[in-house]
């Protein structure tokens, strides 16, 4: 019960502050004083307060967009284990429902964005569901292979049950199969190389370029459900990249906050080095994290 | 006992009864005058009541648990009997056969109104009847002869359908193409019965007693051929296109929401029968696959919306076909969790796509009808004028693409996990890896295209002058919403019809030892999907405390560009054009154009469009220089009575040298 508690309160009060960590690395890179940690908190609490501008192309589905982000991504939140201790949730064939949840979130999102009738939101969503076509295999050869060394169909189990094999006899496998989620990680939650968050170029961007025409609450719950989705995947990436506990719960639960801020550290180390990469560029990069997670599947084959 | 016995005869009688009301429910209304509409709902009243008379039948049938019921009755013919018979695995298609044709009675009764169609409408009224009523008796069919007559009767009666507006040359064109498909098909059906009943003795179609291997092998293979021109497997998929695009948009609807079906009826029927061969599973799996694969890409290069709706069908009797894959590949090993998780999820997409996908061709009819046009590219912003058929093309959108809380993600769901089930399988990880990869790419592609449906017709502003579109009147809106209700009713609901698919697998496969509520917890997935509704529900409402909640109304925020136009938005072609680009190897794009590059670029014009591969391809150039060749072979063709015995003698002379040959060599 405890850790359900813990788990949800993780799920919807601490994933602003990822965000707050990758900015402050990046501002620590650049030289800067940079953003408070808890920026994005403010951030949220100001759009809330503001009044809603909308288009007048727009119909409901411009609304359904964030709400049906948020909701697909919080019931997500509940399907993965965060650290050593089990999700709330959790049944065998739960990760399907886990990938189609965001599938379901792609598509209001993009069909929100269609509704504006801006180019610029056409580019964007063009963009999200071509990268999505590489991305869903990857991610389900993922699930293939961790189903295959736990020899479970449930993302807890899974995730858990392949905490030994990290070491022993699927090293290679592993290393692979994390390679690939974390590029699939960056794709999925717009991070530099694929997308730039922070930029205001419309022309370049993919998730940005979508959400352009939402503002106020809008934009805030977006943000919001954005920063949900970046834990959630972090949260599964931990699990098959850093599956370490000690076997006692508060101990566990530290270790998996330290892991997350840890990968947050990575992102913002990442994107201070390395630029954005050409947008006809980018299918090449997940058709890696395609190969990769498909390469991890075939070394099981032996 | 004896009462047991009466009652289940009971529903055979209501089905037969109800089916000679459908066949016959287009004849009245050839006594009214041609515009009469009198006449039309005449035709309607009695497709509704036969079908259902029918229904009512079949859910008799499937809550007596599915028992068998069999009714055989001889005949004129020197060949076969008049054998009909009930079980859960016709039921599954039985059902959807008597609600799709009714709502689509229905949905005509407003879109096709015989007063303004008036050359043609009891004609298509005829061939509706009879065809609802011919795929009936197909799948009723105990027996190889009546199988054939009223497979044949079907196939008639859809060119029939799909010719309805015959004075237009595309249509008697794309109706020619599926003539010759559907008859070639035929064919392969004919030598599959005929090899069958020189095989086992009878044309009926019961468990044969024993059969060698190469002679299950052929006749395995002859279902394959000659169900999958019906079913639309790639690569005889190519008569199916042209037919969907240029039918009456109800006509569609039921020709891929049912029709295609009963060709995967077909498979299922014979593969229940045959000893399944080694090879038979993997092939049947990668076919599916394919055909899926393929069938969603070619539909997200069409312009048109009815092509695009087409191909997607394709790609849906793909998934069906990979989940009979894996069943097939499951009874080979014994595998019951194979079996029931393939072969129940491949019933239930059955039932998914012949909801969701008459939907969207319901759908697509009204979206034609207001806007003029059936090209994606020259639509847009029919979400204001039409905001009722916006909300169903959503539906149908979201259960197409399989997403959770609709009836679509249910059925890929036992899908995946049956894939996910063979990796504990011995040297069965191929199965796994081409079955779940290639179920996410065919989802994420299905994403794309119906993302650029919508938002081609509905979303943004019109790309050509504004559209005057209206939502339509009752009766087309009502048979949509009943479809669209029902995709949300077997989403949330979908532990409610697993005891009818448990039913039906058993009935394919009697060996098969589980049930589908033991090895997958569906009832976690409608709990799942009433939590989306109810956060989606919540969220909605939630919107209206914000503090300023009153949305102040802007033109859409084009980086301060005061003056956006419609023809600046992105089209539903330049959408996809990435993915199409990604799949440029299989797709062959046409483009074609001048482009005049420069500052001051007057005119220009560009094309860019994906024709079918088989057809546009290969199918009709080679139609042509055959039809090049042929006036050579004219020398011989001379017109004088005694040459024409000299070539009978000598062909008579030949065939008895090579007779004379086999014999003694």
């Amino acid at each position: 019960m405890i850790d359900v508690i813990v788990h949800c309160t993780l799920l919807l009060v601490f994933p602003p502050l990822v965000l707050g960590v990758i900015s402050k690395t990046k501002a620590w890179f650049a030289g800067r004083r940079g953003a408070p940690f808890l920026q994005l908190y403010f951030d949220l609490f100001k759009l809330m307060r503001k009044g809603l501008v909308q288009s007048t192309t727009t119909t409901w589905v411009f609304r359904a967009g964030p709400v049906v982000t948020l909701t697909v991504v919080v019931l997500a939140g509940l399907l993965v284990p965060f650290g050593a201790s089990a999700a709330p949730v959790s049944f065998p064939g739960d990760m399907i429902l886990f990938a189609y949840l965001f599938a379901l979130a792609r598509f209001f999102t993009t069909s929100a964005a269609l509704d504006t009738g801006s180019s610029f939101e056409g580019m964007g969503s063009a963009r999200e569901i071509t990268f999505a076509v590489l991305t869903e295999p990857a991610i389900f050869f993922a699930f293939l292979v961790l189903a295959k060394l736990s020899g479970t169909l449930s993302l807890t189990t899974m995730l858990h049950g392949t905490t030994g094999s990290f070491l022993t006899t699927a090293t290679p496998t592993m290393v692979l199969l994390s390679l690939g989620l974390f590029i699939v990680l960056l794709a999925e939650c717009s991070r530099i190389p694929v997308d730039d968050p922070t930029t205001h170029l419309e022309l370049t961007m993919v998730h940005e370029a979508m959400v352009l025409d939402h503002g106020g609450p809008w934009m805030a719950v977006i943000e919001y459900a954005s920063s949900l989705k970046l834990l959630v995947l972090g949260a599964v990436l931990m699990n098959v990249a850093f599956p370490f506990s000690t076997g006692i719960g508060w101990a566990d639960w530290l270790i998996f906050v330290a892991g997350i801020l840890g990968l947050s550290v990575l992102l913002g180390v990442l994107e201070s080095v390395m630029a954005r990469l050409r947008m006809n560029r980018v299918p090449y990069l997940l058709v890696t994290a395609l190969l990769l997670c498909g390469s991890s599947f075939l070394l099981l084959l032996r | 006992m004896g009462r047991a016995k009466e009652t289940r005869m009971l529903s055979l009688w209501l089905i037969l009864s109800g089916m000679a009301l459908q066949g016959f429910s287009g004849v009245p209304a050839l006594a009214f005058s041609r515009r009469s509409m009198a006449g039309q709902t005449t035709t309607f009243v009695l497709l509704a009541v036969g079908s259902l008379l029918s229904l009512v039948g079949v859910v008799l049938n499937a809550l007596g648990i599915g028992g068998a019921e069999e009714l055989t009755v001889p005949w004129f013919l020197p060949w076969g009997q008049f054998s009909v018979g009930l079980d859960a695995l016709g039921n599954v298609f039985l059902a959807l056969i008597f609600v799709v044709p009714a709502l689509g009675a229905c949905y005509g009764l407003g879109y096709w109104r015989q007063a303004d169609h008036g050359d043609n409408g009891r004609r298509l009224g005829l061939a509706f009847g009879v065809l609802t009523a011919a795929m009936a008796l197909v799948v009723l069919a105990r027996d190889g002869v009546l199988f054939l007559l009223a497979w044949e009767g079907m196939a008639l009666a859809a060119f029939f359908a799909i010719t309805t507006e015959d004075d237009n040359d595309e249509v008697r064109k794309a109706g020619w193409v599926y003539l010759v498909a559907t008859h070639v098909g035929t064919l392969c059906l004919l030598a599959l019965f005929g090899f069958w009943a020189r095989e086992t003795g009878s044309f009926s179609l019961l468990t044969p007693g024993s059969l060698t291997r190469e002679a299950a092998d052929a006749l395995f293979v002859l279902a394959m051929v000659g169900f999958g021109f019906k079913a639309g497997l790639m690569p005889l998929h190519f008569w199916l296109p042209g037919a969907h695009a240029h039918a009456p948009s109800h006509v569609s609807a039921v020709l891929s929401g049912v029709m295609l079906k009963v060709g995967v009826y077909g498979i299922l029927r014979i593969t229940s029968l045959l000893p399944v061969g080694e090879w038979w599973g993997i092939t049947v799996l990668i076919l599916g696959i394919a055909t899926g694969i393929l069938g969603i890409a070619f539909a997200l290069g069409q312009q048109d919306l009815k092509r695009l709706l087409a191909y997607s069908s394709i790609e849906n009797i793909g998934i069906m076909v990979a989940g009979l894959g894996l069943a097939l590949w499951g009874r080979y090993q014994a595998r019951d969790d194979w079996v029931l998780l393939g072969l129940g999820g491949s019933l239930l997409h059955v039932w998914n796509h012949g909801l969701f996908k008459p939907l969207l061709f319901f759908n697509a009819g009204a979206v034609i009808h207001a806007a003029g046009t059936r090209s994606l590219d020259r639509m847009g912003g029919l979400g204001r004028s039409m905001p009722f058929t916006m909300a169903l093309f959503m539906v149908g959108a979201v259960a197409i693409c399989g997403l959770p809380p609709l009836n679509g993600f249910v059925g890929e769901w036992y899908l995946y996990l049956g894939f996910f089930h063979t990796l504990q399988g011995t040297g069965a990880l191929m199965a796994a890896a081409a079955g779940a990869s290639g179920l996410a790419l065919i989802g994420a592609l299905a994403l794309a295209c119906f993302v650029k449906a919508g938002s081609g017709i509905f979303q943004g502003t019109s790309r050509e002058g504004e559209i005057p579109g209206h939502d339509p009147g009752g009766s087309l809106l009502v048979p949509m919403v009943i479809l669209a209700a029902l995709c949300v009713v077997l989403g949330v609901g979908a532990p409610l019809v697993v005891p009818a698919l448990d039913a039906a697998v058993a009935a394919w496969d009697p060996g098969a030892n589980s049930s589908l509520a033991a090895l997958a917890s569906t009832p976690w997935i409608s709990t799942a999907a009433f939590a989306v509704f109810l956060g989606v529900g919540g969220g909605a409402l939630g919107v209206k405390f914000l503090p300023r909640a009153k949305a102040k109304p802007v033109v859409t925020w084009d980086c301060g560009y005061a003056r956006p136009t419609g023809r600046m938005q992105y089209t539903a072609s330049s959408l996809t054009d990435g993915v199409v680009r990604l799949f440029g190897f299989i797709l062959w794009s046409r483009e074609g154009g001048k482009l005049r590059r420069g500052v001051f670029a007057r005119k220009w014009s560009f094309r860019k469009g994906v024709p079918d591969v088989v057809l546009d391809r290969w199918l009709l150039p080679f139609a042509k220089l055959v039809g090049r060749m042929v006036p050579r072979i004219r020398v011989f063709q001379q017109g004088q009575t005694h040459v024409y015995l000299l070539y009978i003698l000598m062909i008579t002379l030949f065939l008895f040298a090579v007779a004379g040959f086999w014999r003694h060599p």
